[in-house]
């Protein structure tokens, strides 16, 4: 029997600089297949070109044994290969029904829409799949997580025979990615092929059969999840040896930077008391929305709601707005980096100045070779891989973003350091040095509040772990009762 | 993903006419017309080119500072014309003035024109920037609300009888160059020195380019929002005093449709309706472009009817280049 999918020596350049060098692929039919990389592997180039999006330099693609070159999404799709990408795309005043059979609506009599018959249909194939999910919901209802599955409906419905999913999981939590897994292994038994992209190895090993790694734009290797550790794939990916996954040479100490008192913030968070130390990572966590990230909002002025008392090194703080929190040396790593993080419209250098403005100006008037000097000091501590600071941010890797706004945050050389989901979309190697500003900012003796909906990263990085569940405290771990059974047993 | 070698860019003339394309076009034109008028480099002309251009530049650099920040401010026409009766009302010797006792001296009388004109943008402003309207709206609703003030405040009539103090700023000159002029390379000097050098120009660019992120990074958005409509109010302001300096009378009806030019030389400029792109540089040059086709048009004796045809294709045409600089990038 052909394989769904195979794919050789698929290359593609633009405007000159190599994007994709030698590409190649093989999908069987009930098999979900990691397709591996680190960012600008070429494993976006590669989809893209498999889509019809990109066309192609040379290379071959065998669909079931023969050669096909798709010219639009649309073609591929009519050739029974479906993408669910990482950027959803929803029309928010429409309902989960409209949004999944747009331009393909079941039709009665002078072209209506046959509402009946549309949202049965699409409640069908909802419910087949196990997502608890109205077909007559608004989209601009749903959950992120919710929108996710959506549109991995919206894939499924086509009743494609191949089908990519790009970082599906980096939107959701983990009881949300427990019903994506489910309903990948639903499919895989109907005989699908399923072509996975993430950055999360622990679900790669745990839902994958097969992995092809691209490195460089270049096929490396691939083979059965069975035959392969994860140090091993964390090798091929990033193309050395990396010794350890996670950096942590922090010590906690013992004097209290941080204490909140009877916190209140939006989604319900109530009553929430904790302290912070000196040198110490707290992780945070939690499923989605048990109001992980509104606890971080409110600690930095951003949230609605301001019960509870805070104090700041045994002093009383009030906090209402961003810039009380930066003045009292705070800084944020919002989750979204490009929602909330960055500038995109402007240059490295000034996203890397952005809080620090006042201390960068004289009069209103800046500071320009202070800026350019204290940016390079950045750059260079951050090992921000950018040809110029006057580079536009946007045409950085997600790692190298994540740095820059990680450094912003630096030059207001802060004494806490709010992080939420620090690493996501980050690659394996841009990860590493992540964890490691992480931990190298503890050991100097700042406090740090991380939250994470991966648990490993929870496990290697924090020093203590307070488990939220709808808004309140559900348990606390110190390291060394940390185990991912006992986090996931106080978050459900 | 790709990561571009930024250093190594060859200098191709394609890339030449994405970057620099409106100034060539500009200087292209201006050799055309110098080609086929022997008129058009006249001092006198190159001049009265200017002096048409002063009104709508200085328009078109206070709305570069809204547009900037992802707003639209449709409003300055009629805030033109609103602060041009007002400060005529002073500055009239007019027995129909409004005003008891005047005219009043020139100075006061401008002040006065000004505060008005920033009084209409802080208004407009206080609702884009505390209760979120959408700036179209407001500055839609200001459009409409300052042409009625106008109105009601000058009875329907002009105002004659400027004192010569008050047209000076109008129809005079210092060493040979006329005060508009001079006005407009001011403006364009402060405007350009603001948003280069300056703290609060980094602001403007920052909550124009994203909000939130500016929002989380501890600037104050609110105020920044707020502000650039009174800039835009002040320099409209400025503008109408001028128009009515230079006829020498304030027309209730002036100004009439003049944010579309403001708003054709902010985009024809390069700055992105979208936010956090643009230069004040750029806007300028949109602004002669309009200005010089305009008289070059006139010189060759095309019709007005024409002139707005050929506008209209300018606009369109210099956003396309832009779209597909950005699709590059």
């Amino acid at each position: 029997m052909a394989p769904l999918l195979e794919v050789e020596g698929l290359a593609k350049s633009f405007s000159g600089v190599p994007a994709l060098i030698d590409g190649r692929f093989r999908l069987e039919p009930g098999s979900v297949h990691a397709l591996c990389g680190g960012n600008g592997a070429g494993k976006s180039t590669f989809l893209k070109i498999v889509m019809g999006i990109h066309d192609r330099d040379s290379g071959t693609i065998r669909r079931n044994g023969r050669e096909v070159a798709f010219a639009n999404p649309a073609e591929a799709l009519r050739n029974g290969i479906a993408i669910v990408e990482q950027e959803l795309s929803p029309v928010p005043a429409m309902t989960v029904a409209e949004n999944i059979y747009m331009g393909r609506e079941p039709l009665r009599s002078f072209g209506r829409i046959d509402f009946a018959t549309l949202n049965k249909q699409t409640q069908a194939l909802l419910d087949g799949f196990g997502f608890a999910i109205r077909a007559t919901d608004l989209m601009m209802d749903l959950t992120v997580a919710q929108t996710q599955l959506v549109e991995i409906a919206k894939a499924l419905s086509y009743d494609a025979e191949v089908i990519i999913l790009d970082e599906p999981t980096s939107a959701l939590g983990e009881a949300e990615a427990e019903h994506l897994f489910e309903a990948i292994a639903t499919l895989k038994a109907r005989g699908k092929g399923l072509i996975y992209v993430s950055h999360r190895l622990s679900e790669i090993f745990s839902i994958a059969d097969r992995y092809t790694v691209f490195r460089d734009g270049r096929f490396i290797q691939d083979g059965d999840m069975v035959d392969i550790s994860k140090e091993q794939l964390i090798q091929l990916i990033v193309g050395r040896p990396l010794n350890e996954e996670f950096v942590k040479e922090n010590q906690p100490g013992q004097k209290v930077v941080l204490r909140a008192d009877g916190l209140a913030a939006a989604r319900g968070v109530r009553d929430l008391s904790f302290d912070l130390h000196e040198g110490e990572i707290l992780g945070f966590y939690g499923l989605m929305g048990a109001g992980r990230t509104e606890v971080l909002d409110r600690l930095f002025g951003l949230s609605p709601e301001t019960g509870g008392n805070l104090h700041l090194n045994g002093k009383p703080l009030r906090i209402t707005r961003p810039s009380d929190a930066i003045a009292a040396g705070i800084a944020y790593v919002t989750e979204d980096r490009k929602q909330t993080g960055l500038v995109l419209t402007s240059s490295v250098r000034d996203n890397l100045c952005l809080s620090s403005l006042d201390r960068l100006s004289q009069f209103g008037v800046m500071r320009r070779r202070q800026e350019a000097l204290d940016a390079a000091a950045i750059i260079e501590q951050l090992r921000i891989k950018t040809a110029s600071d006057a580079l536009g941010v946007a045409s950085l890797s997600g790692g190298n973003q994540q740095k820059v706004v990680l450094g912003k945050w630096f030059m207001i050389n802060p004494g806490i350091l709010l992080l939420d989901e620090p690493t996501r979309g980050v690659d394996v190697g841009a990860k590493r040095e992540i964890y490691r500003v992480i931990s190298d900012f503890a050991r100097a003796g700042g406090a740090v509040i991380m939250v994470s909906s991966e648990t490993d990263e929870v496990l290697g990085m924090a020093d203590r772990v307070i488990v939220l569940k709808d808004g309140r405290k559900a348990g606390e771990l110190t390291r060394d009762r940390l185990s991912a059974e006992e986090l996931l047993h106080l978050a459900a | 993903m790709q990561r571009k070698p930024t250093t190594a860019t060859p200098w191709t003339a394609g890339l030449l006419v994405q970057r620099y394309g409106i100034f060539i076009a500009l200087l292209l034109l201006c050799f055309a017309l110098a080609v086929m008028n022997e008129n058009f480099l006249s001092t006198r002309n190159i001049l009265n080119v200017l002096r048409q251009t002063s009104i709508n530049g200085i328009l078109a650099i206070g709305m570069t500072f809204v547009i900037l920040t992802r707003g639209i401010d449709l409003s300055v026409g009629s805030v033109a014309a609103f602060a041009g009766v007002v400060a005529a009302s002073l500055a009239t010797t007019s027995a129909t003035g409004t005003i008891a006792g005047g005219p009043y001296p020139a100075v006061l009388a401008i002040m006065v024109g000004l505060a008005a004109g920033m009084a209409c943008g802080s208004l407009s402003g206080v609702i884009v920037a505390r209760f979120s309207v959408p700036s179209f709206v407001v500055t839609l609703g200001m459009l409409s609300a300052a042409r009625g003030l106008t109105l009601l405040y000058s009875g329907g009539r002009p105002i004659p009888a400027l004192t010569e103090d008050f047209r000076w700023i109008g129809t005079g000159s210092i060493w040979g160059i006329p005060v508009p002029i001079l006005l407009l390379i001011g403006t364009f000097a402060v405007a350009h020195f603001v948003l280069t050098q300056t703290r609060y120009g980094r602001h403007v660019y920052a909550v124009g380019g994203n909000p939130h992120a500016a929002k989380v990074s501890g600037l104050p958005v609110h105020k920044i929002r707020f502000s650039v409509y009174v800039i835009s109010g002040a320099l409209a302001a400025l503008a109408g005093m001028l128009l009515a300096a230079r006829t020498g009378s304030a027309l209730p009806q002036a100004g009439i449709a003049y944010e579309l030019d403001a708003i054709a030389a902010v985009v024809i400029g390069g700055t992105s309706l979208a936010g956090g792109v643009g230069r004040v540089t750029g806007t300028l040059i949109g602004a002669l472009l309009i200005g010089v086709m305009n008289n070059g048009l006139d010189l060759m004796g095309v019709e007005s009817y024409y002139q707005q045809v050929i506008k209209g294709i300018l606009i369109v045409a210099a956003v396309m280049l832009d779209q597909s600089k950005n699709k590059q990038d």
